[in-house]
């Protein structure tokens, strides 16, 4: 059976989202970060998952019809249509808790982007394919921070293990299927994320070894973004993102 | 912070068959951390096809105060340059 183009689009959505906020986030430290070299490779990041968004929304209002392209969806949505994971809007913090979010994340979306690389939707797989190979670099470059941060001084150490303590509890997040993801999993489209975990949990056990920390202990896990149910976070976000586009309609450079 | 962290050259091979060039330098506390921070500053618009990085105290300098002695006695064996031959169209790279 194939899918309805409105349950392709909100995950086409889903996808844009996690990467689009995870972009904004990341964008907010260019001229903050702790090192000018250190500026420019989370911008480098910054660029990679704001270019993936524009493909992943770009699909998504393709599908939707109703003449919106990627700009329309990123700038004129509010925030209950936003389905981003909690994770990704998380506040920077200092720089080890916005590199706990960074691993956490793209070691999930390297996982995720390859199995969608194999997706049937050829739309979806063509940038799955292309933003794998950007994500695989996130995720090195982020495990070896959590891994010098962590097997590093007695103050960077316990910086570490307390940003991965603070993102811990929007872990689980990344890898419930809910009813719109169960049936385009069925049909071949989507990636079924439960079967993520275990290959996740590995990779991350094994980074924590090598950076000597602890895992962080179980939380209870904190859900509701993809239904649009956020921290209050992502509204400041958005107000930060928006306001250009909103207060310019249709501008261009 | 980033004055805690040591320099390191940069060298970049442009495409296969070219040696690698010096194009700067980057702070880093690691090598893995160099040769990332060396990507991420020298090659966001396809400049190579390979990296090398390597600590700025390991490099030996001359002493520019021997520039003379080292450098001015090639300056009149003009013989030495290729310039006397012709080389032919469809050699690159010389």
């Amino acid at each position: 059976m194939t899918p309805s183009s409105g349950a392709l689009s909100d995950y086409a959505a889903r996808l844009g989202d996690d990467s689009l906020i995870l972009g904004q986030r990341l964008s907010e430290w260019c001229g903050h970060a702790p090192a000018l070299e250190v500026d420019l490779s989370v911008a480098n990041l910054a660029l990679d998952l704001i270019g993936q968004a524009q493909h992943f929304l770009g699909y998504a209002a393709e599908l939707r019809g109703q003449g919106e392209d990627a700009d329309g969806l990123a700038f004129h949505r509010d925030v209950l249509e936003f389905k981003n994971c909690l994770l990704v809007e998380q506040p920077n913090g200092d720089y080890a808790r916005t590199i706990a979010r960074q691993f956490l994340f793209s070691t999930y979306q390297e996982l995720y982007l390859d199995r969608l690389s194999r997706s049937v939707d050829p739309t979806l797989a063509g940038i799955a394919q292309k933003a794998v190979k950007e994500v695989a670099y996130h995720a090195t470059f982020a495990r070896e921070w959590v891994v010098r941060l962590g097997d590093g001084t007695d103050e960077s150490r316990r910086r570490m293990a307390e940003g991965l303590d603070w993102m811990w509890r929007f872990v689980d997040e990344l890898f419930v299927v809910d009813a719109l993801e169960e049936g385009l999993v069925a049909n071949g489209v989507a990636v079924d994320r439960a079967r993520l975990r275990q290959p996740w949990d590995a990779s991350v056990s094994a980074a924590f070894a090598q950076a000597t920390l602890d895992p962080p202990k179980p939380h209870r896990a904190v859900l509701g973004g993809r239904t649009g149910r956020h921290s209050e976070h992502l509204g400041h976000l958005l107000a930060e993102m928006q306001s250009v586009p909103r207060a310019h309609p249709g501008a261009s450079w | 912070m980033s004055k805690e962290w040591p320099l390191w050259e940069v060298f970049i091979r442009a495409r296969n068959g070219l040696s690698h060039k010096h194009v700067g330098s980057v702070h880093a506390a690691d090598s893995r951390m160099a040769l990332e921070n060396a990507r991420d500053t020298y090659t966001r618009r396809l400049e190579g096809v390979s990296l090398w990085v390597v600590p700025s105290s390991q490099i030996v300098a001359s002493d520019p105060g021997e520039a003379a002695a080292l450098f001015e006695p090639a300056e009149d064996k003009i013989y030495r340059h290729p310039t006397f031959y012709t080389v032919p169209d469809h050699i690159k790279h010389i």
